[in-house]
């Protein structure tokens, strides 16, 4: 049997490789200058839903809201090990915030219906927010636990993990279905399998999916298509999606030039300098 | 994201100009299987689509895992410890990773669950790998004794054991070398003896066995009681069990996470593997020259690592006011290197397309038969390209590569001499190329016969027929210089008819066969980059002066080497 999970994706600007020109002079992501890749902690995510798999069984369902071209993502996701795709893509869901965008995903995941466990990034290298997953948890009403470090225990039933709080970590238990928002830290995701690559590069083109008489011969748990729902389908309401569901408007952007205007002092021990790149790793830094 | 096959411009060079349509016709058998397996490719760009995707997987692996384990991995080290082995838990980890992305069955056929890649594409994986961790590819590389038994294993033993490769289940060793059988393999005594069910026991002891814990081995052993020589010898299948004991794991100068073994059979069960008496003439050869090929790849990639290190730390190093980078006499090392590594490169894939298109005429004949008259020329002409090409291409890239990782340090200067920096490790680990699977001095008796014999300049007529050297008239003039030398060379050597002679100077014919060869690789290299001519005017310049001097001592007939040699070693001064 094993634990139905669901994994949601997103695909961002990969702002760990920032050019010259990845910036436009009013101070917005030049988005065209920036390669799009899949969230890093997302992978993360899907790292700890495959090796969930691994030890208890399961099926992973892959889910990302975006434009067309985030199937990308998604085929990351297949080269990987998830058994099924689902891209959410609407004219209607542009502009949303992240209030917007956890209601889209919620009616996704009640589309889907059954589910144990959802696990998604803690934040994405965009937004910076962590805030989508926590508010699907809320919107959905069942229980979450943020910044994954490791799973302790899984059953059908219930969970424990270590996640990390503000000062430490805490050992916490739940019973599921549960949210969870996995950090860098958790693991180290895999990289693609190669039979896999080969197998799903060209499932998004055209009468190129992967044909019935192969999936036959390979068995059954080969995806034939990249599923695509749209805003009617998972019967999402207008007014909550989208722009029109997002009450955050950003007055103005500032380009900030950081200048030296304080000193901290780092004691020189191990805990001192673990801090400080702890530190410069959460502001993406390092 | 850091990825060791997409950040290096030489490797794509290869793949996106050379012609690969021959070896990717033979190797998927015109497509055979592209209804049959999701993963088959439909046609040749498809499968050269897969090659880049597949190595862009290596590439990540190797950069973001392999890489930053390396350090911890030599200093660790394999350990042995009452009759067990450990790898170091870095490369146990690479070893996990690399199943899990189904590299594991590189180049098994597809029916046992391998990836069917072609040799041409191994050699750029073993490359890519050797540059994070030097380990790593001897783990890698055995893949190959999986391919042995596929080419002359039976069907059943076909079944048992290739899928346990292919999921990484299972990974193994060539158990070839005795104490007292090293180079000299024709004199190996571990004896096997039939047993009245058919079955074989192995008694003796094998050394300098590279992961001979594992729970595979290819086993040469004597099956003829009483016989001398390669014809007494047959290779065994041998699964590990309570019959036979690791001794002990040797303490090396590189190449630590390593392990060889010392193993001592007793009245160990094994199996025949094909006929009895091909074990070395046979299957052993062909096992040898597919790892002789994975070490050459290993050893350039090797260099490239030590390359990259020196580099980046000639540009960021200031003294006298600038970086060390723009001082003559560093910019000489550096650029040296470079030209020696990309003139490696392209003989190493030159020599994976010579074995993939010989091993895939032969396997083409054994599918279709009616096909053998047709190919049987061709088969004949790339398996003599392939005995001439293989030990031409490890020796040179294992002793560039050697070079390579001396002048790396010699870059880094006193840091070099330090572990603060991976130069010294690069060094350590490189030393082995030049030794094992057949140190430099046997690959010059492998490569002889096919330029004595003018195997070289059959190929190099090829060259000239497939090429219009015409834009690159004059470098193209230089290479022709070097063959002139080397058909003087060898003139001079067949007048003599003194096999005493031809074997005191066989060094330096291979010497300048090597360099003719290359010179027309980089020759063709240079008709797709103007880059590539510039490495090629370099690299020429500096072989013609090597052949023109390796002549002339030819052409001096001064043997005073061969008399005088025993006095200077043995005798005392009076």
């Amino acid at each position: 049997m094993g634990l139905k999970m669901i994994v949601m994706v997103k695909q961002v600007p990969d702002t760990h490789n920032i050019t010259g020109d990845a910036m436009k002079p009013d101070g917005t992501v030049n988005r065209s200058k920036l390669p799009a890749i899949i969230n890093p902690e997302d992978l993360n995510a899907l790292e700890e839903a495959i090796s969930i798999k691994e030890r208890i069984g399961g099926h992973i369902t892959v889910i990302t809201m975006g434009p067309k071209k985030a199937v990308e993502v998604l085929k990351e996701c297949l080269y990987r090990g998830a058994d099924d795709v689902i891209l959410v893509s609407d004219r209607k869901f542009a502009g949303a915030d992240t209030l917007a965008t956890a209601y889209t995903l919620k009616f996704t995941i009640e589309k889907i219906g059954h589910f144990d466990l959802i696990l998604c990034g803690r934040q994405a290298i965009d937004g910076d927010t962590a805030q989508v997953g926590p508010q699907v948890a809320e919107k959905l009403g069942i229980n979450q636990i943020s910044n994954l470090l490791e799973v302790l225990e899984i059953s059908e039933k219930e969970i424990t993990v270590r996640h990390s709080i503000t000062d430490g970590y805490e050992v916490a238990r739940s019973p599921l279905p549960l949210l969870v928002t996995v950090s860098s830290e958790a693991n180290q995701p895999r990289s693609p399998s190669a039979k896999r690559v080969m197998i799903y590069k060209n499932i998004d083109k055209k009468d190129d999916g992967v044909e019935d008489n192969l999936i036959q011969a390979n068995g059954p748990g080969l995806v034939q298509k990249i599923t695509e729902w749209d805003a009617d389908f998972i019967g999402a309401d207008p007014a909550i999606c989208g722009l029109a569901g997002s009450p955050t408007k950003v007055k103005k952007v500032e380009n900030v030039v950081l200048a030296v205007n304080d000193i901290q002092q780092i004691p020189p021990t191990e805990a001192g300098i673990s801090g400080l790149i702890h530190d410069l790793m959460n502001d993406h830094i390092i | 994201m850091a990825n060791y096959y997409q950040d290096n411009s030489d490797i794509q060079f290869h793949f996106k100009n050379r012609d690969l349509s021959r070896v990717i016709s033979l190797v998927e058998d015109d497509f055979a299987e592209s209804n049959k397996y999701a993963y088959a490719p439909k046609n040749q760009e498809d499968a050269l689509d897969n090659y880049e995707r597949v190595l862009a997987i290596v590439g990540e692996i190797s950069a973001d895992f392999v890489a930053p384990r390396a350090r911890e991995v030599d200093s660790t080290g394999a350990q042995y410890a009452d009759g067990e082995v450990a790898y170091p838990v870095g490369l146990q980890e690479a070893v996990k990773r690399i199943n899990q992305a189904d590299l594991a069955g590189f180049i098994l056929k597809r029916k046992y669950g391998g990836l069917n890649m072609p040799t041409t594409v191994f050699s750029a994986a073993i490359e890519i790998f050797a540059r994070a961790d030097a380990s790593l590819p001897l783990i890698v590389a055995l893949q190959a004794l999986a391919a042995t038994v596929e080419k002359f294993g039976s069907d059943d033993q076909k079944e048992r054991i290739l899928p346990r490769f292919a999921s990484g289940e299972m990974i193994g060793s060539m158990a070839l070398t005795e104490p007292d059988a090293g180079s000299d393999l024709q004199s190996i005594m571990l004896k096997a003896s039939e047993q009245s069910d058919g079955t074989w026991q192995l008694n003796g002891v094998k050394r300098f066995i590279t992961s001979g814990c594992e729970q595979f081995s290819l086993v040469m052993a004597r099956s003829e009681e009483g016989s001398q020589g390669g014809r007494g010898i047959s290779l065994f299948i041998y699964e590990r069990d309570q019959d036979m004991r690791i001794r002990r794991i040797e303490n090396k100068l590189g190449i630590k996470g390593s392990p060889t073994c010392e193993l001592q059979f007793t009245n160990a069960k094994a199996e025949l593997l094909g006929k009895r008496r091909m074990g070395l003439v046979k299957y052993t050869m062909h096992l040898m020259n597919s790892a002789r090929l994975a070490i050459a790849a290993q050893a350039v990639g090797i260099a490239e690592g030590a390359y990259q290190e020196a580099n980046s730390y000639a540009k960021d190093r200031n003294q006298f006011k600038k970086a060390i980078q723009d001082i003559p006499i560093v910019y000489e090392m550096l650029t040296t290197m470079r030209v020696n590594i990309e003139a490696a490169r392209s003989m190493l894939y030159e020599t994976s397309c010579i074995v993939d298109i010989k091993e895939g005429i032969e396997n083409s004949i054994e599918l279709h038969p009616e096909s053998r008259a047709e190919l049987k020329s061709d088969l004949s002409r790339y398996t003599k390209y392939a005995s001439l090409f293989t030990p031409l291409v490890k020796r040179f890239a294992a002793d560039m590569a050697n070079q390579v990782c001396y002048d790396a340090i010699q870059v880094h200067g006193g840091v070099g001499f330090t572990k603060e920096f991976d130069a010294e490790r690069h060094y350590r680990d490189v030393r082995i190329t030049s030794i094992y699977e057949g140190t430099s001095q046997l690959q010059v008796v492998g490569a002889i016969g096919g330029v004595v014999g003018g195997v070289v300049f059959d190929r190099l007529d090829d060259y000239e027929s497939e090429n219009d050297f015409l834009e690159v008239q004059t470098l193209h003039k230089s290479a022709q210089e070097l063959r002139a030398c080397l058909e003087a060379a060898v003139a001079h050597i067949k007048e003599k008819a003194d096999p005493e002679f031809q074997e005191y100077h066989s060094e330096r014919l291979v010497n300048i066969a090597t360099d003719t060869l290359l010179a027309y690789l980089l020759c063709i290299d240079a008709l797709n980059s103007d880059r590539k001519e510039k490495v090629g005017h370099l690299f020429i310049a500096a072989a013609l002066t090597r052949a023109r001097s390796n002549l002339e001592f030819i052409e001096a007939d001064d043997v005073s080497m061969m008399e005088f040699h025993a006095d200077i070693i043995n005798k005392a001064e009076s």
